[in-house]
């Protein structure tokens, strides 16, 4: 045990003594939260929209002033045809166009139902997302305004139209897509770059030259990354909750287990990487390959993986950080139990073990 | 013949913050000679050799080497010079001609040199039939001979080894100062470092370092008379032994 | 029983489609208490079989056991009773020299305080120095530092391979001294090294070339063994001396070695000869002498008769 301990020590001097290693394993987490947290999250101000009133009565009059009211919209100019619509966005003049139909205030009036189209520039489908949101908002506002004073409930049936991009997913619910990332980071590259690093140096000749069982150095190695995993994954949460209002509706002891389960998966793939390198570019390399991009690419993250072509979607399956995603997203965001994400769970965990046994049984007692 | 010296230094230092690496050092190399820079680890030689390659700008002092400064002429500087360490040689993956051709390359040959050169070359190391094996194929001894041709391949006036013969076997060890000899009796100037005592013996002048400042310069029997030392060894000892820094 | 036995060991490597035979049958003893050198440049296989009796690597035939300990089986055994220094520096360079001590006392079970006796005259030297990392410290404090490392359980056997390469004369010598001292307290010492030199300084060798040992014993014996005169021979024109002797029959070999050239006579010519033949070649002034054989010479004797 006390060699064990000894070990331990050891590998957190290494890590607190090198300042790059450090702000990798503690200040990543906090950068990436912080720039998707803002990227994908910023309100839009004061973004143009353009009309299309084939009305031009009060009502239509009457909802463009609010519109234009509101910190989110600048009215920029009025259009007459629909073939001006595209013009207007290509050429960027503004994110989105409200249309209006003919009779848009008789039918108000008379058929107590109207329509009103908002087609937004969805090139940057967050914005748009965000956007038509508002515009919606501030429409509705203006039926309860109105409906108060009438017998029958005023309805404007809004239709968006989401040009470029119109499926809209992927783009939401960054935090379990950047926690996947970053223990990806911390705990698959950093430890097989430390473990090859000691091979690097001729360390670990001397390692295994000496009484200590060969496998103890190497889960003893692994003990602070598992560690500092954890205080990234509180941070990660506090961060969210606290200073990006992403709320936790499920529960966070589920959330934490699985979270580990997912760490144990990412040192164990750190560990394979390791026993089959020698040096640390390689196993760099091999991480960023084999895990990072596919965390960042197939898990869901990034691009939905509904919309993939069949072979990224059978691929996605083995990506762990696929299942590990869609657990955080269900525990997170829906506040869903485990009687819902077991099965995602059980592969993850089958995952797990099939990597710890192949990093073990790959493991070598001797060099070469 | 006041002829001018290949290699001439007054004052030269290198400073890093407050540490000196190098401490005021003067000296001359005259055209030919091979010159031998010995010194204890961390006394200063590694800085000195890189500021004389044109790699490290000096903080203070003067230098010339092949008549350019080495402050405002690096380029020309490694034009005229050719470099080999035992760490630093070939490309392991390339063949033994692609790595001629690369060297060649650099230093804007024409490719009827190289081709001349090449068989000339391959013919006096006895590997025209090797030409086209793996550098990392050949045995150490052989590569360190093949980097030093390759060093000297471009004609250079001064060629600076840097410990060329570390972990070499003795026969091929003299085999290597054989070829430093037909180098140098062909007017090419050598300045080399080693740790070998007895491969002191073989250069023309010796200078010794310790703590950043030159401590002696003379030819090794004059270093022997000098100290009063029956061997090479003895001096260096005497003199390595009064350092007081250590290498950082 | 022997502390190291080897037997007929052979390794070989696979480099793409070719067998790098780095160890060929390599077979000695090394007594208890014995400071034993293997003696070799670059790619002779040293390493290889300090690899494989520190049980880093397996051999591809042959055996060899370390304190009565077989490499292959018991390697768990010989793990706990062996101190090691591979080639390069090997101590955790962002430790600083007490923390890099005590993990390595810790890791072998033992405290610094417990074998502190067979490490004190070593300690001592880096002490002032003990609270710096260990990547700031000299190449010499260094290898002091991981001798420390290796002897700090009080290994049966230390192994160390090239601790002086690339290390100044001064610290080269220091090294030395420090062997000779453990030796003096019963550790079995094997230690190699490319510098001929160091040869007599060990109580036997075995010199190595390409995979093969071409010869084991003491020092002495071996420059016993030697069976040609040498004569040593300096003049004002060194190099014109050398190809003037390289070009006489009376002679096995000629080379340079430190300020004079060595001279293998061939059997019955002697002195006088060689000064007639180099007053007819113009180098009357040759200052020539007899010496005894150096490890070098000998080195160098086997392996041209190897080529043969």
């Amino acid at each position: 045990m006390n060699q064990f301990l000894a070990f331990v020590k050891k590998e957190f001097y290494h890590i607190f003594r090198d300042r790059r290693t450090l702000f990798i394993l503690l200040g990543m987490p906090l950068v990436q939260i912080i720039i998707f947290g803002f990227a994908l999250t910023n309100e839009v101000k004061n973004a143009n929209f353009v009309v299309l009133d084939n009305a031009r009565d009060a009502a239509s009059q009457q909802l463009i002033a609010q519109i234009n009211a509101s910190r989110y919209f600048d009215f920029e100019k009025n259009i007459y045809s629909n073939k001006d619509l595209e013009g207007v966005f290509q050429k960027g003049e503004a994110k989105i166009a409200i249309v209006f139909p003919p009779a848009f205030a008789s039918d108000l009036q008379h058929l107590n139902k109207a329509q009103v189209q908002i087609i937004a520039d969805a090139t940057d489908p967050n914005t748009a997302t965000t956007l038509t949101a508002y515009a919606a908002a501030i429409i509705m506002d203006y039926q309860k305004e109105i409906t108060q004073n009438a017998l029958l409930p005023y309805t404007i049936d809004i239709q968006q139209r989401m040009l470029y991009n119109p499926q809209l997913k992927g783009a939401y619910s960054f935090v379990p897509g950047v926690m996947a990332m970053v223990l990806m980071l911390v705990c698959t590259m950093m430890t097989a770059i430390t473990i090859v690093r000691e091979k690097e140096a001729g360390t670990m000749e001397v390692m295994l030259v000496s009484p200590v069982r060969p496998l103890k150095i190497i889960v003893a190695k692994a003990v602070p990354y598992l560690l500092l995993s954890i205080i990234n994954i509180i941070s990660i949460l506090l961060l969210s909750v606290y200073v990006l209002n992403v709320p936790i509706n499920g529960s966070i002891l589920l959330l934490m287990s699985e979270g580990i389960l997912f760490i144990i998966t990412c040192l164990s793939f750190g560990l394979l990487i390791s026993n089959v390198t020698d040096s640390q570019q390689t196993a760099m390399f091999i991480a960023l390959i084999g895990m990072f991009l596919p965390t960042v690419m197939l898990s869901g993250f990034m691009f939905p993986i509904e919309n993939m072509p069949l072979p990224l979607r059978l691929i996605s399956n083995i990506v762990p950080a696929r299942w590990f995603y869609s657990i955080v997203k269900s525990i997170m965001i829906k506040g869903l139990g485990i009687q819902f994400i077991w099965k995602e769970t059980l592969i993850l965990a089958g995952m797990t073990l099939l990597l710890l046994a192949l990093s073990i049984k790959n493991f070598k007692i001797r060099l070469a | 013949m006041t002829e001018q010296p290949i290699i001439y230094t007054e004052h030269l230092t290198k400073r890093f913050g407050d540490f000196t690496a190098v401490d005021a050092i003067s000296f001359e190399v005259q055209k030919g000679e091979i010159f031998g820079f010995l010194g204890a680890n961390g006394a200063g030689k590694t800085t000195a050799m890189r500021m004389l390659c044109g790699l490290s700008l000096p903080t203070s002092g003067k230098a010339t080497i092949a008549g350019f400064d080495v402050y405002k002429q690096t380029e020309k500087i490694k034009q005229n010079i050719g470099y080999m360490s035992q760490k630093f040689s070939l490309y392991e993956d390339l063949t033994i001609k692609e790595n001629i051709r690369f060297y060649a390359g650099i230093y804007g040959k024409s490719d009827a040199f190289i081709k001349d050169k090449t068989a000339q070359l391959l013919q006096q190391l006895n590997l025209e039939a090797e030409g086209d094996k793996l550098v990392g194929s050949l045995p150490l001894g052989l590569k360190q001979k093949l980097a030093f041709s390759v060093a000297v391949f471009h004609e250079p006036q001064i060629v600076f080894l840097d410990e060329p013969t570390g972990g070499v076997d003795p026969v091929t060890r003299r085999e290597f100062w054989n070829m430093i000899y037909e180098a140098a009796t062909a007017g090419i100037t050598i300045f080399v470092t080693t740790h070998y005592m007895d491969e002191a013996e073989y250069c023309n002048r010796i200078s010794i370092m310790v703590d950043g400042k030159i401590e002696a310069l003379d030819t090794p029997a004059g270093l022997k008379e000098t100290y009063n030392a029956a061997t090479m060894d003895d001096v260096f000892l005497q003199l390595a032994r009064k350092a007081t820094r250590s290498d950082a | 029983m022997s502390a190291v036995a080897v037997h007929n060991l052979v390794k070989q490597y696979k480099s793409g489609k070719a067998i790098i035979e780095a160890v060929q049958g390599v077979s000695f003893d090394v007594a208890r208490g014995e400071l034993f050198g293997i003696i070799g440049p670059d790619g002779a296989g040293k390493t290889s079989i300090f690899r494989m009796l520190t049980t880093l690597l397996l051999p591809d035939s042959g055996g060899a056991t370390v304190d009565g300990s077989d490499i292959v089986k018991d390697y768990q055994a010989i793990r706990q009773k062996v101190g090691y220094m591979p080639g390069r520096f090997s101590l955790y360079q962002d430790l600083t020299v007490e923390e890099n001590l005590h993990f390595f006392a810790t890791i072998f079970k033992t405290s610094v305080t417990e074998n502190y006796t067979l490490i004190k005259d070593i300690y001592v030297q880096i002490e002032p120095f003990k609270t710096r990392k260990a990547g700031k410290l000299s190449g010499g404090m260094k290898q002091k530092l991981a001798l420390c490392c290796a002897l700090i359980h009080k290994p049966v056997v230390l192994f160390l391979d090239e601790p002086t390469t690339g290390v100044d004369a001064v610290s080269r010598k220091e090294f030395w001294d420090m062997l000779r001292n453990l030796r003096q307290q019963g550790i079995t010492i094997l230690v190699s090294t490319p510098y001929m030199d160091e040869a007599s300084l060990c109580d036997r060798v075995a010199l190595m070339q390409k995979g093969k040992i071409m010869t084991t014993g003491t020092p002495q014996q071996i420059i016993q063994s030697f069976n040609h005169n040498i004569l040593a021979v300096k003049a004002q024109n060194m190099y014109g001396l050398l190809q003037v002797l390289k070009q006489w029959n009376a002679i096995e070999d000629a080379y340079s070695f430190g300020e004079y050239h060595h001279v293998i006579m061939k059997e019955r010519y002697d002195k006088k000869v060689m000064r007639q033949y180099l007053a007819s070649t113009g180098y009357a002034d040759a200052d020539i002498h007899a010496v005894t054989p150096t490890i070098e010479d000998c080195f160098m004797q086997l392996m041209q008769h190897k080529h043969d």
